[in-house]
């Protein structure tokens, strides 16, 4: 008989609560998912009651806060603060966005906290991206040229040319998308999903690389790139705005016009 | 004193590059180059490094859209910098900007262009031409407003083609330190999995950036702790010119966000309450491209003399509205979405609210133009520190001197870290050295590290560093005087004492953050103690350390840059000469003079 239960440790229970000082009425309950590597136990989802009258707008001064005053080991990753690092990617509220730019009104009632979907978990909210990272890796992204650069100039590249990465360069790797895609979460070992294939089209648009029919060649396999099925996840929960989508299948094109 | 053992994973490299930013790439990148064996550590993944949030550009006189020389650039850059700034070194910068941006080109940074398919360059604050005489020079080589992520990402790319070895989310605790020998190495601490790891090398290069977290408003990320410069400090290395911070004019009101100063450098412009452009007051010529210690200044002024914008008259406007919506979306889309999230701004039918935020540090490790390190000891000649560089915000070399103009940093970044790698490879390939690992030499790194975690105190940290950044951004900040040093001086002490009662909740040592931020605190503190103390020695403004109660430059007394040593939690301070003579002989040293835009 085929096993269709989840693995006993992987069942997520009820954790502890915290609750900040006083009986301030602007307050905010936060449900989030942590893991402690060191124990044996199953993943909780431990409560948090804060009081964000004294916080910043956004989900992560929310996390700072509670790691600042009710939980010191409550664990996640973040840097910028502004959108452009990439690092607070995590499920909020049911869907995968930046925690530095999603605002705490947004959400009504408890706002859930959880590590973006279907990776390993470290700990918390971190996931293990190596993976993810390995692929980005695999479609070697960078700049394939083959006839020789002048030393003094840099190339010529006209501004209609250059608008063709516009959308595509911008791409801060969160892998929101890709983390929100059911075919990745199916078939993430092999299908590259929309983050990595967003950027394999930034390379193919670009008018001074000089290896598109390498890499369409290369992606042109029926798990890299055809586990797309255009659930169209990868677009709508961008947190930068950006259409993965779009590159997937304008890669899908450009291989079917190659044939 | 009982410490748990410690199973330590050792290494051994021709080089290891700590951090993974605009300079701990590009040198990483030309050491792989040169065949080095290099081992890259940051404690984030590469592209989330904060190179990755400069915005406006990097200068150089590449002239795609009006007449530029590299020497104009070095003038702009030497008046910028208040005479602080080291003109062999600024000589070298300004020079080597104009291969460095094209090879940046062939490696594939997606530059704006122009309509001749250039590299498009923008006007920014303090470049001018003619030597300070001519118009504004279209200078600043950019990717619309994303240049910093555009050329972080290219790096980060090149990177993996010439297949570096990078240890990600790897914390460097301290250097490895001989007497005779200088840097042998470094102590690092690996999140994953929580193991240590040793790292023995002939030749170490700190990249770790600036320390913008030392104050309560800064545009700088969470992970600007200047772990390297606290790591040189504790490693006996002063640090040189820490009183000159930066406070770029247009922060966020609120977030700290930064707002580029290409939003001025495309035609925008600030107003107080009144609806005025005051920078016509303050800089006639330059206006709202003057200088960014000068307009955080005037802005200042500004408010305190109640013509502030808002409730509480306490920010001042910055406008694009009268800009063309295509400027806006093809030349800055970024800052046009950051201003919608962060203040709710419309920037096509709305100011901004701005406020000068803490944005960047002059000062840090002194080093020479190669990413070699130096002390100084008897104020006139510098001695190297064996085997140890340092390149980038974490550098002091000094280009940026007392005030940093925009775009001067990327540049920096990108300049000196070709430089250190092409120093290294050379050196590398006279001397057979090998690498040196004494038994033991990780013992104080191992028992900092372990008594941290197992300290007993109980002031919790984030209340400690709040402490810090109040004091900081109310002591240290814009405008100083001799008595809110002193007070800040004396609080800056406590909060180092106290610091040895701080609590750590969390005592495991997979990807501990407690225990990481309470390092990184540690870290900060130091660097605030240094600079608070040596914003209290200068008694003179320059740059953008201008104090109320001595208001003028004054060369004759202060024309050094400082040196701090760290012993015992005491400051030691120290001075070196600044270099007036440019390097070669074909351009002109340019003598200090009154500084006006």
């Amino acid at each position: 008989m085929v096993e269709l239960l989840l693995p006993k440790n992987s069942k997520v229970k009820n954790g502890k609560n915290f609750k900040s000082k006083g009986n301030n009425k602007n307050r905010k309950k936060f449900l989030i998912y942590r893991y402690d590597p060191d124990s044996n136990d199953n993943p909780r989802v431990d409560n948090y009651d804060l009081d964000i009258s004294n916080s910043g707008p956004m989900v992560l001064d929310a996390l700072i806060s509670i790691k600042n005053k009710l939980d010191p080991t409550l664990t996640f990753r973040r840097s910028c603060r502004e959108g452009v690092c990439g690092s607070c990617a995590m499920n909020i509220d049911g869907t995968n966005t930046l925690a530095c730019t999603k605002y705490i009104s947004d959400v009504k009632g408890p706002i859930k906290v959880y590590p973006l979907p279907h990776m390993p978990v470290i700990k918390d909210l971190v996931p293990d991206l190596k993976g993810i990272y390995k692929q980005y890796n695999s479609i070697e992204p960078w700049l394939k040229t083959k006839t020789a650069n002048n030393e003094d100039r840099e190339r010529i590249q006209s501004p209609k040319d250059r608008e063709d990465l516009d959308g595509l360069y911008e791409c801060i790797m969160c892998f929101c998308c890709s983390t929100s895609c059911p075919s990745y979460w199916w078939n993430g070992d092999k299908y590259l999903g929309p983050a990595v294939l967003l950027q394999a089209w930034r390379w193919i648009a670009d008018s001074r690389d000089e290896a598109s029919e390498e890499r369409l060649e290369k992606l042109q396999d029926s798990f890299k790139l055809y586990r797309c099925h255009t659930i169209m996840n990868c677009t709508k929960t961008c947190p930068k705005g950006l259409n993965p989508a779009k590159a997937i299948s304008n890669i899908k094109k450009k291989i079917l016009a190659r044939n | 004193m009982y410490r748990k053992s410690y199973n330590i994973i050792e290494h051994n490299y021709d080089v290891v590059v700590v951090g993974a930013g605009g300079a701990g790439l590009r040198a990483t990148l030309g050491l792989v180059e040169n065949d080095l064996s290099v081992a890259c550590l940051t404690k984030v993944y590469p592209t989330r490094s904060h190179t990755v949030a400069a915005q406006g550009g990097i200068s150089a006189a590449l002239g795609n859209m009006s007449e530029d020389s590299w020497k104009w650039h070095m003038y702009d850059t030497v008046k910028g910098s208040d005479w602080l700034g080291d003109q062999d070194a600024i000589e070298y910068m300004c020079r080597e900007a104009i291969p460095a941006v094209v090879e940046l080109e062939h490696y594939g940074v997606p530059f704006s262009r122009t309509t001749e398919g250039k590299i498009y360059q923008r006007p920014f604050g303090g470049m001018t031409t003619e030597f300070g005489d001519g118009p504004p020079a279209n200078r600043t080589c950019s990717a619309a407003d994303r240049t910093g992520h555009a050329i972080l990402h290219t790096l980060y790319q090149q990177s993996l083609k010439n297949k570096a070895e990078f240890f990600i989310e790897y914390f460097a605790l301290d250097l490895i330190m001989d007497e005779k020998d200088g840097c042998q190495g470094v102590v690092a601490w690996s999140l994953e999995d929580g193991n240590l790891h040793k790292f023995n090398a002939k030749k170490v290069i700190l990249a770790t950036g600036g320390y913008g977290r030392v104050y309560f408003s800064a545009t700088s990320a969470h992970t600007c702790t200047g772990d390297g410069n606290a790591m040189a400090l504790r490693a006996g290395v002063p640090l040189q010119d820490m009183e000159f911070v930066q406070f770029h004019p247009t922060g966020i009101y609120g977030a700290g966000c930064l707002i580029t100063e290409g939003t001025r450098g495309e035609g925008g412009y600030l107003t107080n309450s009144e609806g005025e452009r005051f920078m016509e007051r303050y800089a006639p010529n330059a206006k709202d491209l003057a200088s960014r210690d000068v307009v955080a200044r005037s802005m200042t002024v500004e408010i305190n003399d109640g013509r502030g914008v808002g409730k509480e008259r306490d920010h001042i406007f910055l406008h694009l509205n009268h800009l063309d919506p295509n400027v806006i979306s093809k030349r800055l889309p970024g800052i046009a979405e950051t201003a919608k999230i962060f203040a709710g701004v419309d920037v096509n039918k709305e100011p901004i609210p701005v406020i000068p935020t803490c944005h960047y540090n002059m000062g840090g490790i002194p080093a020479k133009f190669t990413g070699e390190v130096v002390t100084n000891t008897d104020g006139i000649n510098d001695t190297v520190v064996p085997n140890l560089y340092a390149i980038g915000e974490a550098a002091c070399v000094s280009v940026h001197g007392a005030n940093r103009l925009g775009s001067n940093s990327l540049l920096d970044l990108v300049v000196f870290g070709r430089s250190v790698a092409h120093h290294i490879g050379k050196e590398m390939k006279k001397s057979g050295k090998s690498i040196l690992s004494k038994k033991g030499s990780e013992e104080k790194a191992l028992d900092r590290f372990d008594s941290l975690r197992y300290s007993k105190g109980d002031v919790m940290p984030a209340k400690l560093r709040l402490d810090m950044q109040k004091t900081m951004q109310n002591h240290c900040a814009v405008f100083r005087t001799g008595e809110g040093l002193e007070k800040g001086s004396k609080k800056m002490d406590e909060i180092y004492e106290n610091f040895s009662n701080v609590k750590i909740t969390d005592k495991s040592l997979i990807w501990n953050t407690d225990l990481l931020e309470t390092m990184e605190l540690e870290n900060l503190i130091q660097q605030a103690v240094v600079t608070v103390k040596s914003a209290e020695n200068r008694k003179e403004s320059r740059g953008a350390h201008a104090r109320d109660d001595f208001r003028d430059r004054n060369d004759e007394d202060w024309l050094f840059h400082t040196l701090a040593w760290l012993k015992n939690k005491n400051i030691k301070l120290g001075a070196r000469p600044v270099t007036l003579r440019a390097m070669s002989n074909e351009v002109q040293s340019f003598p200090p003079k009154a500084r006006v835009y």
